[in-house]
């Protein structure tokens, strides 16, 4: 580990890994929680309690709610979740969970469960902690209450730690694994599972280039690919069933669901599901339900999401989703990365507004360093993150249609538009998609005077032309009104208990946006505002992306005449560097994307390297009120207000 | 047809009394393979099918800056019974995969497979990740690799010509699709404890066996 470096503290970051090494057997980690916290869990400082954490220690008591370290409130007894829960949201009005992940502190021997509560009118989220004692090697964990019932927001997330951490929740109504599939080997975030390619718990691996020539990965592994498989394993006499369970719930009614399941010799077996009895039999025409799959490949799922849906006729009576298409092992390959390393890959999340993820973890990441970007590179992150906005919501217009049956022309319009803005994205960074532009303190490049007058040209005389163009064509269009008013209802409600986020909720008129409700950035000092609409429904949301596009471009035009008093040049503050390191803690911080609120939260052991990285997509749990919207609909509107929500399946499956 | 004009023309040929006196200077003579592979690279089917950030780019190629049509090639089809060209335009993954052979396996030859961008090459940025195929290659035959993470869509258009070229060169006494027997069908991977290819089957059976057989560490590589 970084020997090469010769920096003094480069001592403490060599000794870190080392000391997790011998985790992975099973005997040392069962050892190590003896050995009491190690170094910087016993030291850490305990949170200070807000007045809404205070209130909640004084009804449940102190031996209950306790002060976590560093950030939140731990909850003693795990049993009176659901208890607490229930009050945070009636009683303290954190009416959303916004976020829920687990973190696996194996020298301490205990995984931790953390639920970021939030309100719909703003403020900080409220942290709250639930530990659970880590299991012996592969087995599951002991039961977390599911928080499910109370808010419906947490059923994707609640299924998450299950599926990465082998977490189950008790009373959850669907729990399954959800980015991965059933059957797969192991829990893949616990700390003592390894990928097949493991070579080090931390990066820069020193085997990456021996003696100054490449070694593929394939070469050192045992299978000599990228898979593992547990001793014994036949694949002949293996019958593999991916989907497992998911059909269970959805047979009820469908005369004589198959699932047929295969072997390795290709022997086939069939389930038969469902009965087709179930349905009254007083009802005068009984039509058969069907069950589809759409999807992984299907021209309408904006990439590789896979929809089971249960129709009557043509008519939705039921969906589940199956994702993890596309999880590509962020958490896990950025656990492992330097600080630094994690940022292009933060890029390829929601890989059309890579800029504003950017900012996303940039920001947290200076959160815990207690660093402050530089006033020009402030500007400068601003006017990316909303020129942004602006070339994502003309693609999820342009798509949008596309699902609607204007098939591409609309698109083709919004497309050149884009291009135009990524060009400009091109001529700074470098890149047209994956621009790796921030950096912890500022930025990586300045303008020159040709790519200002490129972007000033856009800002003030092509876009708005364009978006009048693009509301003359579309927003009075007779079709598109009579396909999308009224398609895909959620009330405000019920979008908040499904914490759902960005348009779609402000559609439903909560005028719930990061910029505002937990600031960052410089926003505070631009003109602008956060338009709400009531309709709740598919063409609210077009049109709130379009009345999105003015207000980003009020912000983008203020920032460039505001910018003109900064300095040029001066976009990073302090150093600049390749290794940093950040101080032990932990921190959850959001910013507002296009999709809606990306988190992250980072828990730092002082080393070179996150000990937690986890992404609060807002694509992934707003995918979670797809059921309640489609339900009732057309199967053809089903994929017009899958268009709506605007979903990038990288963000969803990470 | 321009490539045939220019080829010459046997010496009598204009003066061949078997040639009707009309259909002189309007007659072509190729040969069936440059005719026939003529028109196959200009009205390729690519199928719409996209799995990650190269979609987006694939998209904007298909758009109207970079305009796909150009080379006749704009004929997106979802279905892969309509389609001869894959283009594998994202990460691969092991949940994935299956499905991917399962297309390749339905599409009808003569089809062609692109791997676009670094991930569908060799796994890309996300190779180490344990739900990532380290290139899809492992599975299905690929004609042409484009470097990028994504490629631009002058990258793609490129691979479009490199392919044509491909194509050009094609015989048909000689391309697999019309030799005799059976198609062969890739056999779908499953998804096992780890995705598990079926060609190694046995490989993997053995080798299993023989792990359990000596008390090997938990955790290896």
């Amino acid at each position: 580990m970084a020997e090469e470096t010769p920096r003094p503290e480069t001592q403490a970051a060599s000794a870190q890994p080392s000391a997790a090494k011998p985790a992975p057997a099973a005997k040392p980690a069962a050892a190590a929680p003896k050995a009491g916290g190690h170094g910087a869990a016993k030291a850490a400082p305990l949170a200070t309690l807000t007045p809404d954490m205070q209130q909640l220690q004084q009804h449940f008591g102190e031996s209950v709610i306790a002060p976590a370290p560093y950030v939140g409130v731990l909850l003693q007894d795990k049993s009176r979740l659901p208890e607490v829960a229930t009050y945070l949201r009636d009683e303290l009005k954190y009416d959303s969970v916004t976020n829920l992940t687990a973190v696996d502190y194996i020298k301490d021997g205990y995984f931790e469960v953390v639920y970021h509560f939030q309100r719909s009118t703003g403020g900080e989220p409220l942290t709250l902690k639930v530990r659970v004692p880590r299991p012996q090697g592969n087995d599951l964990s002991e039961p977390v209450p599911s928080i499910t019932p109370i808010y419906a927001g947490a059923d994707f997330q609640e299924r998450e730690v299950y599926d990465m951490y082998g977490i189950p929740f008790s009373g959850h109504p669907d729990l399954r694994r959800i980015l991965l599939w059933e059957g797969f080997y192991g829990w893949p975030l616990r700390k003592d599972w390894h990928e097949a390619y493991y070579e080090g718990d931390t990066k820069p691996f020193d085997s990456r280039w021996p003696g100054g020539h490449h070694q593929l990965a394939e070469e050192r592994v045992p299978w000599a690919d990228n898979v593992n498989y547990p001793p014994g394993f036949d694949p002949l006499n293996f019958h593999a069933d991916p989907d497992a369970g998911l059909y269970d719930s959805m047979a009820e009614g469908v005369p004589g669901l198959k699932v047929v399941t295969k072997n390795g010799y290709g022997e086939t077996t069939t389930t038969v599901l469902g009965n087709g009895q179930a349905l009254a039999e007083e009802e005068e025409l009984r039509t058969d339900q069907i069950i589809v799959n759409m999807g992984p490949q299907h021209p309408s799922t904006h990439g590789v999401l896979r929809m089971v849906v249960k129709l009557d006729g043509e008519t939705v009576t039921d969906l589940k989703l199956v994702l993890g298409y596309l999880h590509r092992n962020h958490e896990k390959i950025g656990e492992r990365n330097t600080w630094l390393h994690n940022i292009p890959y933060t890029d390829r999340l929601d890989y059309i507004v890579g800029m504003a993820n950017e900012w996303g973890y940039v920001l947290t990441v200076e959160k815990m360093m207690g660093i402050k970007p530089t006033e020009r590179a402030e500007y400068l992150r601003v006017l990316m993150a909303e020129l942004t906005r602006i070339q994502s919501h003309f693609w999820a217009i342009g798509f949008l249609l596309n699902d609607l049956g204007a098939f591409y022309t609309p698109a083709l319009y919004f497309i050149t538009e884009r291009d135009l803005i990524l060009d400009f994205f091109e001529s700074v960074t470098g890149s047209r998609l994956m621009c790796n532009y921030f950096r912890f303190g500022g930025v990586s490049r300045d303008l020159t005077e040709a790519q200002l007058a490129q972007v000033k040209e856009l800002a003030f005389e092509r876009i708005p032309r364009k978006i009048d163009e693009l509301e003359e064509l579309l927003t009075d269009n007779e079709i598109v009104k009579a396909r999308t008013i009224g398609v895909g209802y959620l009330p405000a409600d019920r979008s908040i208990n499904y914490s759902l986020t960005g348009p779609c909720l402000r559609a439903a008129g909560v005028p719930y946006d990061i910029r505002r409700v937990d600031p960052y950035g410089i926003y505070d000092r631009f003109d602008f505002e956060i338009p709400v609409l009531y309709g709740a429904d598919v063409y609210d949301r077009y049109r709130i992306r379009v009345l999105e596009m003015r207000e980003s471009l009020k912000i983008v035009q203020q920032c460039l005449q505001q910018m003109e008093q900064t300095k040029w040049g001066d976009i990073q503050a302090g150093k600049k560097a390749y290794n940093h390191r950040v101080p032990a803690g932990q921190a959850y911080a959001r910013v507002e994307t296009p999709k809606g609120e990306l988190g992250f939260y980072l828990v730092s052991d002082g080393g070179q390297n996150p000990y937690r990285y986890h992404i609060r997509s807002s694509s992934f749990i707003n995918l979670t009120s797809l059921k309640e919207m489609v339900v009732g609909h057309k199967v053809a509107d089903a994929v017009v207000i899958l268009g709506s929500l605007d979903i990038v399946l990288g963000e969803v499956d990470r | 047809m321009s490539e045939t004009v220019n080829q010459p023309l046997p010496s009598d040929f204009p003066n061949d009394p078997r040639v009707p006196e009309e259909l002189r200077n309007n007659v072509f003579i190729t040969t069936l393979d440059k005719l026939y592979n003529w028109g196959r690279k200009r009205s390729m089917w690519p199928m719409l099918f996209g799995l990650a950030c190269c979609a987006i780019e694939m998209i904007a190629t298909a758009a109207s800056r970079h305009d796909l049509a150009r080379f006749g090639w704009e004929l997106m089809r979802a279905s892969p019974r309509q389609a001869d060209l894959m283009i594998v335009a994202g990460t691969v993954t092991k949940k994935m995969v299956p499905q991917i052979v399962r297309l390749y396996n339905q599409m009808p030859e003569p089809r062609y497979v692109i791997a676009m961008g670094a991930c569908a090459t060799a796994g890309g940025p996300f190779k180490e990740g344990y739900n990532v195929v380290s290139g899809i290659d492992k599975f299905i035959p690929v004609d042409v690799y484009i470097t990028g993470c994504p490629p631009r869509p002058e990258a793609l258009l490129h691979s479009f010509l490199k392919l044509q070229e491909k194509i050009e060169k094609q015989s048909l006494r000689t391309v697999p699709w019309y030799r005799p027997g059976e198609d062969d069908v890739i056999p779908v991977p499953m998804l096992g404890p780890d995705l598990v290819d079926m060609r190694r089957a046995e490989e993997i059976r053995q080798k299993a066996a023989a792990q359990a057989q000596q008390p090997v560490p938990t955790q290896e590589g």
